[in-house]
């Protein structure tokens, strides 16, 4: 532990922390991507979403050597704890960066910077915002409407994209997370000083496919739902359809 | 040709700075791009102006004295260029050209176009060395390595300390600077004693200058005269987890069976 601190007070190690906690988000957004997926499987034999049967799952996995919802407070502890590192870190070094040149250039010219890299910040404050709104939305329930019912994960997604403004609010977020995974995913490897000339075009090849992947995954939600290309939530009356609308 | 150039003038460290403008004509295609500042300060100097500090020594490209950033890029347009080697011939009559010091808190402005480096002579000297004997001298072929290693050895070596990267980063990182220098010793075997206590102290000085962190954006790669590679930042990460995190701290104990 003395040497993870000892560590952490370098700017390497900072470096270092943010590619680790880069590496859980990223696994926890792929592993969220797939989860998505059973949004188009449909029903059961007793007409329950795939979803929302998934959804039970994961508070009732582990049953009955931990108690209900253990594990998936297990996981949501190491993720906030991540992302909080994550972020308060890049702050700390962002602000180390600032100050190495206060005077900038009259021009600026980049050779081979990608605009995925230099737009980090911008992507990474979107996704930031994105978080705590889609946890509001989906979790809490607290905003899109009156028609949240808590486990009802289909019905909910149903209602909250029929409308244009979060269907086009969760594309563009998604826009900002693929930039941010296409240098992200590559830059974690060389952080942790994994990427060479051999594997270099593995970890880029790596990096774009999540990236494109991730997209086509998480918007194919919104896009289809919106599209009015997925069926009517289960046991969903005329009247219920509309109020969720409104 | 004719050129208009706009250059960074600020009398030392303390005081503000500007951008001076001139004009300058009968500029020739085979002049060197410091040969093209000479005239200018011969015409200064005429007029009775402060003639434009810069630095140069060896204008060979390989003593890393030459510096500037022009038009946005260190070391001007050319990719494995210094400045020294670019010439006239890449302008055209009537360019407009920006030449900046290199922009870093670690490299304060002494004059002009004029920083003090001596930062990396700092990061050199918290661990940029060997330990060799000095009794009689050994048969040179006596340590074995192996040619590719000492190849990339020397693609690490080839960096002259110039501070390109750091203008070049958008962060002014000294990564490629001092990884280069970590490298280079670090992959031959008369540089495995200090290893790892070298990446350790030139990390640490590293960090004490004031430059900023990486971000990978690779930009002092493309821009290095010497084109030394980001390999060696990764390499320089690797060693340097090593070093904090595995290495042991504690040789000699005795260890107890369970």
């Amino acid at each position: 532990m003395q040497r993870v601190l000892a560590l952490y007070e370098s700017s390497l190690g900072k470096k270092v922390v943010v590619a680790i906690t880069g590496l859980i988000l990223y696994g926890f957004v792929l592993g969220h991507m797939v989860g998505n997926l059973k949004v188009f499987t449909g029903n059961d034999a007793a007409g329950e979403p795939h979803i929302d049967i998934y959804a039970h799952f994961l508070r009732t996995v582990g049953e009955p050597l931990v108690p209900y919802s253990f594990l998936l407070w297990i996981a949501r502890i190491i993720l906030i704890v991540a992302l909080v590192l994550h972020v308060y870190t890049v702050i700390v070094l962002a602000k180390k960066n600032h100050s190495a040149r206060k005077k900038d250039y009259a021009r600026h010219s980049y050779s081979q910077a990608s605009n995925t890299a230099r737009w980090m910040m911008i992507s990474g404050t979107l996704l930031l915002v994105f978080v705590v709104f889609h946890l509001a939305q989906f979790t809490f329930g607290t905003v899109g409407g009156a028609k949240f019912v808590e486990g009802k994960v289909y019905a909910n997604l149903y209602f909250a994209f029929q409308r244009w403004f979060f269907a086009g609010l969760y594309i563009l977020v998604m826009a900002g997370l693929a930039l941010h995974v296409h240098h992200g995913v590559w830059s974690l490897f060389q952080t942790l000083g994994l990427d060479n000339p051999d594997r270099n075009r593995t970890f880029r090849l790596l990096a774009t496919a999540s990236s494109i992947g991730l997209f086509i995954g998480f918007a194919a939600v919104p896009i289809l739902f919106y599209l009015g290309l997925m069926p009517l939530p289960p046991a969903t009356e005329s009247t219920q359809l509309a109020d969720g609308v409104m | 040709m004719k050129l208009h150039l706009r250059i960074w003038r600020q009398d030392d460290s303390q005081s503000k700075g500007h951008f001076g403008e001139y004009d300058l004509e009968n500029v020739r295609e085979d002049m060197s791009f410091l040969e093209m500042l000479d005239v200018l300060n011969e015409q200064l100097i005429d007029s009775g102006q402060e003639p434009v500090a810069f630095d140069s020594d060896c204008r060979e490209g390989v003593c890393g004295m030459c510096s500037l950033v022009i038009n946005g890029k260190a070391h001007g347009p050319l990719a494995g260029t210094t400045t020294c080697q670019l010439y006239m011939r890449h302008y055209k009559d009537g360019d407009v050209i920006t030449i900046e010091p290199w922009r870093s808190e670690a490299f304060p402005v002494i004059r002009d176009l004029i920083v003090d480096r001596t930062a990396f002579d700092r990061i050199m000297q918290a661990g940029g060395f060997v330990t060799l004997h000095s009794g009689p001298k050994p048969e040179p072929n006596s340590i074995p390595i192996e040619p590719e290693v000492a190849e990339q050895s020397l693609d690490a070596a080839t960096c002259i300390g110039c501070g390109a990267c750091v203008a070049a980063c958008p962060n002014g990182s000294a990564m490629l600077y001092t990884a280069a220098k970590i490298s280079h010793l670090g992959l031959l075997p008369q540089g495995q004693p200090e290893r790892y206590s070298r990446v350790k102290q030139m990390v640490e000085q590293m960090d004490k200058e004031g430059f900023g962190s990486c971000r990978n954006y690779a930009e002092c790669e493309a821009q290095c005269p010497k084109e030394i590679s980001i390999n060696f930042v990764s390499q320089m990460n690797r060693d340097y987890l090593k070093a904090t995190l595995l290495e042991p701290v504690d040789r000699r104990s005795k260890m107890n069976a369970q």
